[in-house]
């Protein structure tokens, strides 16, 4: 049965400072790192697949499959990468920011069994730039392993700042990224664990995902795997936020009801309100109304709603909230991170966003509506990496559900909610590219 | 004193390809020039050794880069969905008003550019400003004042 206080990932982190190492070792750390390296790669590997792990960056892959996908070293001479998802940026989710700044040495100890795993000498961690508290975290433990060359081996570690692009968390985006260009995704296939970084055998894993190998090493596979539900084993950090008591991450086990977590962990909806709607998994996921939320929290229950865990960020949104105003930020938002490669998604999320502020004014006809619908069934399945399509199925999704408060908008001919709900008139994000003119007298 | 240039070739050390070291060169420049200026690109490039151009077009895909001048101190306030779901949007106002500036502008003594920016990943700390880049959590429009106070002093 699932519980709410299940830790795997962040066990141990009120008891102790882990981010120091000897506070580590002194729980156990880095013993399973010892382990798996008695162990032959395949070995490791095959104790991951048993575990039934799944990769916790959203895309839910068979963790220890894509190892197994990566070519032995006689097979490809190249030298093998194992690089990390440290890029987290979805609306949302904010678990690996808090895994890396409390257990640096956990993630750490995962990554080095995982580049055992898959023969890697070479471990680059790309971390989003906006995340100046767990780099640094991160820089002061690896100092402290490059201390213990009978921890680290001949494995080389690269903290590699990111410098704010959401589409770096698509893992060839990402790669372009890290080898110095702008992070448009490639075409797949190849698929990195054939043609990765440089070229080369790459692995990319998220940062929850190697935190979470060392139990795995430790406890075995199957035990591992005696955790959570079908589909979906082991522990979750969820990400819970929005119209919350106790916002905040929360260990789970895999699931726990979506009801537990929203009234039990996160204490229930503040000021008397009552729940509206739920954002499962980060803004790229379909949304669920307040009366759908008796279901568990895994990918198979999920599922069951055509949504996702995503990347475990739960946002509670309140009765006061719009969504014809949430569809605006979440379109503005893509719009914005668009990378501009595929003209479905480039102009299509522009699109979206000029037709949502036209149904906010009250400026919108009724044809507005199945344009809308029109135009994000013209970006699905037509774009290189999910980012476009992501947008339009959350923003369809908000039409699907909350159908009736859209016509509103259309028959009151503006928003029933205006500055009522909280999301009303937020200000979409600015670069500092061109010039500013009080600005430039300073150069 | 280490030089920018040397600076540059001990980040190559760390990548098979010199190329990767371009985002924590540009990163260095900026923090040195202020802003990625023309003179900026063109010693990165040249330190990299690639051409400015190549800089620039990595530059200009980063929304952590500034290809224009910014104030001495950055101020950016999340406005995703959590952080506006409690507030986001009247902690910008409150700035706004501090700063006599609208959100995206730098105030007239170049002192501090304002702007709002896109979920900064502390979602259930909201709502998060980064104040030159380091993370205030459960910012409400009340605490603007002091942060504002706070950046004039250290000037």
């Amino acid at each position: 049965m699932a519980t709410d206080s299940k830790r795997i990932v962040l066990a141990g982190v009120d008891e102790h400072d882990l981010t120091k190492l000897a506070d580590y070792e002194s729980i156990g750390g880095y013993s399973a790192l010892t382990k798996a390296r008695a162990m032959t790669p395949q070995a490791v590997t095959d104790e991951v697949i048993a575990s039934e792990l799944r990769g916790r960056g959203g895309a839910f892959f068979p963790t220890g499959r894509k190892w197994s996908f990566v070519p032995k070293p006689d097979q490809n001479p190249n030298p093998h990468y194992l690089v990390v998802n440290a890029d987290e940026s979805e609306p949302g989710s904010f678990k690996d920011n808090e895994i890396m700044a409390r257990v640096p040495h956990r993630f750490f100890e995962g990554c080095l069994i995982a580049a055992h795993a898959v023969e890697s000498r070479h471990i680059f961690v790309y971390i989003r730039g906006e995340y100046t508290g767990p780099y640094e975290v991160l820089v002061s433990a690896l100092e402290e392993l490059e201390t213990r060359p009978d921890l680290r081996g001949d494995v080389t570690i690269v903290v590699h700042r990111g410098a704010g692009a959401y589409i770096c968390g698509e893992e060839t985006a990402l790669l372009e990224s890290l080898e110095g260009k702008r992070g448009q995704p490639r075409t797949k296939p190849p698929f990195p664990a054939v043609q990765g970084l440089y070229a080369s055998p790459t692995v990319v894993n998220n940062v929850e995902t190697l935190a979470t190998v060392p139990a795995i090493i430790e406890l075995g596979g199957a035990e591992y795997a005696k955790l959570g539900v079908p589909d979906s084993r082991g522990t979750r950090v969820v990400s819970i936020s929005g119209h919350v008591e106790r916002p905040g991450n929360y260990e789970i086990e895999n699931g726990l009801s979506m009801r537990e977590l929203i009234y039990g962990l996160g204490g229930g909806i503040p000021n008397g309100r009552t729940l509206k709607a739920v954002i499962p998994g980060g803004s790229s996921t379909v949304i669920l109304r307040g009366d759908e939320i008796d279901v568990g929290y895994d990918f198979t229950s999920l599922l069951k709603l055509n949504t996702a865990m995503g990347s475990a960020g739960v946002i509670a949104l309140d009765d006061r909230c719009c969504m014809v105003q949430l569809g605006i930020r979440v379109s503005e938002f893509y719009e914005h991170e668009s990378c501009g490669k595929c003209t479905p998604c480039r102009e299509g999320t522009r699109w979206m966003t000029q037709i949502l502020r036209r149904l906010e004014s009250g400026e919108a006809v009724q044809s507005e509506l199945d344009l809308l619908l029109d135009v994000c069934d013209r970006i699905n399945g037509k774009c290189l990496c999910p980012l476009g399509e992501t947008a339009a199925i959350a923003v369809a999704s908000y039409v699907d559900k909350f159908r009736a408060e859209f016509q509103a908008h259309i028959d009151e001919a503006g928003c029933p909610f205006g500055d009522s709900s909280p999301l009303h008139d937020v200000p979409a994000p600015v670069s500092l590219h061109a010039s500013s003119p009080a600005a430039a007298e300073f150069v | 004193m280490t030089t920018y240039y040397d600076e540059v070739q001990e980040l190559k050390q760390r990548y098979p390809d010199r190329r990767s070291a371009v985002l924590p060169a540009l990163r260095l420049a900026q923090a040195k020039h202020g802003h990625l200026s023309t003179d900026a690109l063109r010693e990165c490039a040249e330190a990299i050794g690639t051409t400015p151009a190549y800089c620039e077009a990595v530059a200009s895909f980063y929304d952590m880069f500034h290809l224009a001048p910014v104030g001495r101190h950055l101020v950016e306030v999340c406005t995703n969905i959590s952080c506006a779901l409690v507030g986001a949007r009247q902690v910008l106002e409150a700035f706004e008003q501090e700063l006599d500036v609208t959100a995206g502008e730098t105030t007239e003594d170049g002192a501090v550019t304002l702007r709002p920016i896109e979920c900064l990943g502390g979602c259930g700390w909201a709502t998060i400003v980064a104040v030159d880049h380091g993370y205030r959590t459960h910012v409400q429009p009340d605490d603007v004042p002091g942060i504002v106070q706070e950046l004039r002093d250290g000037d």
